[in-house]
């Protein structure tokens, strides 16, 4: 089943065309990373896809229901109502975190679940206590965020999205505010969640990462895809002389 | 712990003052120079009551209208913005004095009602109101734009809804940027209630000039000004206890 289709999507700042015509479909627990150099659209085409940014041109389809429809070239946006829902099916993970400073980790994770979906606090307490033990900080519930190194802020950030129950997690570079050590261990987090079959779309510039655990992998230059397919053939044996020369620099 | 050093100032400066006053040969008569110290604080003790009540009202009513009117100046629409920004730039832009004026003989040259002393303290209350939540709208302003972006989107990808956005993140993390400014603003209030006497309002100052013009002597001001000092300092105690409250967090 398709979890997220997107098709045609346009988008400018002003007289700047970041996303020209991409198209993307992802199935119940792919994992699908999506690599490509600074300003090639690989975020704006994330924020695009969970309503951060408003597309102008092309359609959005979560679990077959339209949230963005094309009427004649123009982005036209499904009833508020009809959103809301929508918004229930997807999670998205930032590169800064944004956890809520004033809620401890407890607060962070439960405070959406509780008030939005209205659902018994002590049910989903003890699902979030379950969560930070999975992400191996479950001594941390009462602490504040700022009390958190970068990696801990960043699986609490994790936490926080899954507990909503997504049927895809959007992370849009997820390690880039980490140093290394940290990275590695969102990373692992992240490796845990496909081996579940947690459906996934991963904007990162780990190569190395993205080559182990996505079932596939989009490059996308200059606000259109130029490649895609299985991880070891894009990243390994890349067609497009773009793809080819981004990665023989980034693997240094 | 930090109590101590705020009740030591005030007994140092309650037996400094007297001592002054007598070592510059002011006396009350009878009573020497602390007897003719509490003399004035006792003629000025209903002036006082004013000052408090005009500051306690002003504050009760200026803090949630200033956050209408950064709600108002914030505004989609640009006409409500503009509106906002220009009863802002007029609140800042003319003295404090003069809006009082306008407030309490406004509804005389209008609509010729007369003016009485009941509405006096009314158009005090009203004059320092509206001037205060002007400053009050901005300083909300700065802190609702210290709330990074992120917040708003982290809120709207879990489905937040705008109000709940601003009740439960933006709003509290607002309250802790601001209340430096605020406590600012809060003691330029008390200071401010002298100006009241534009309109003939019986506040502290008042008062103490009087009996200053009477007795020609000028230390009934400066008893005066220990009572602003006094209740600054009271003012700047209570809002660090605040401050450290909200402090629980920090970035």
């Amino acid at each position: 089943m398709k979890l997220l289709e997107i098709n045609n999507i346009k988008k400018s700042f002003d007289d700047l065309e970041v996303l020209k015509d991409i198209s993307i479909s992802v199935e119940e627990g792919e994992v699908v990373s999506i690599l490509g150099p600074s300003g090639s659209g690989k975020s704006t085409l994330l924020r695009c896809a969970t309503m951060l940014e408003t597309m102008d041109a092309g359609t959005l389809m979560y679990c077959g229901e339209k949230a963005v429809t094309d009427v004649s070239g123009k982005a036209v946006y499904a009833p508020k109502e009809s959103l809301r829902r929508i918004q229930n099916y997807f999670g998205l993970v930032f590169q800064n975190f944004n956890l809520f400073p004033h809620y401890t980790v407890l607060k962070n994770i439960i405070d959406a679940p509780v008030h939005i979906l209205k659902r018994d606090k002590k049910e989903v307490t003890e699902e979030a206590m379950s969560l930070l033990r999975q992400m191996g900080i479950e001594d941390k519930a009462d602490y504040y965020p700022c009390q958190l190194s970068g990696g801990q802020q960043q699986r609490v950030a994790i936490a926080r999205a899954l507990a909503m129950k997504p049927k895809i997690l959007f992370f849009d570079e997820p390690t880039s505010a980490l140093d290394p050590e940290l990275t590695s261990e969102i990373l692992k987090v992240l490796r845990l969640l496909a081996s579940q079959k947690m459906t996934m779309v991963i904007v990162t510039h780990e190569i190395e990462f993205a080559r182990n655990v996505s079932d596939r992998v989009i490059f996308m230059d200059e606000g259109y895809i130029v490649e895609q397919g299985r991880p070891e053939d894009v990243i390994d044996n890349p067609e497009n002389d773009r793809v080819r020369a981004f990665l023989a620099k980034v693997k240094g | 712990m930090k109590k101590k050093p705020l009740i030591a100032v005030i007994i140092f400066a309650s037996l400094l003052i007297p001592a002054m006053l007598s070592s510059c040969g002011v006396s009350g008569g009878d009573g020497g120079a602390i007897g003719w110290f509490f003399g004035v604080i006792v003629q000025l003790s209903s002036g006082m009551w004013a000052s408090l009540e005009l500051f306690a009202l002003t504050l009760i009513f200026s803090m949630p209208l200033g956050l209408l009117i950064c709600f108002l100046r914030r505004s989609r629409f640009k006409a409500i913005e503009l509106v906002a920004k220009f009863y802002i730039s007029v609140m800042r832009g003319t003295p404090l004095m003069l809006q009082l004026l306008v407030v309490y003989f406004g509804p005389y040259f209008l609509f010729r009602m007369p003016l009485s002393t009941e509405y006096r303290f009314y158009a005090a209350i009203i004059g320092f109101a509206l001037n205060y939540a002007a400053y009050f709208a901005e300083i909300y302003r700065s802190g609702i734009e210290a709330v990074p972006e992120g917040q708003y989107e982290a809120a709207k990808v879990l489905g937040y809804s705008r109000q709940q956005t601003f009740v439960k993140i933006v709003f509290p993390q607002m309250v802790r940027h601001i209340l430096p400014p605020v406590t600012n603003e809060i003691i330029t209030l008390v200071k401010d209630t002298s100006l009241a006497f534009a309109i003939a309002f019986v506040e502290m100052f008042t008062l103490a000039k009087q009996i200053s013009a009477a007795d020609s002597n000028i230390m009934p001001l400066f008893v005066a000004g220990l009572f602003y000092y006094i209740f600054n300092l009271v003012v700047s105690f209570v809002m660090g206890k605040i401050e450290k409250k909200m402090n629980y967090y920090s970035r």
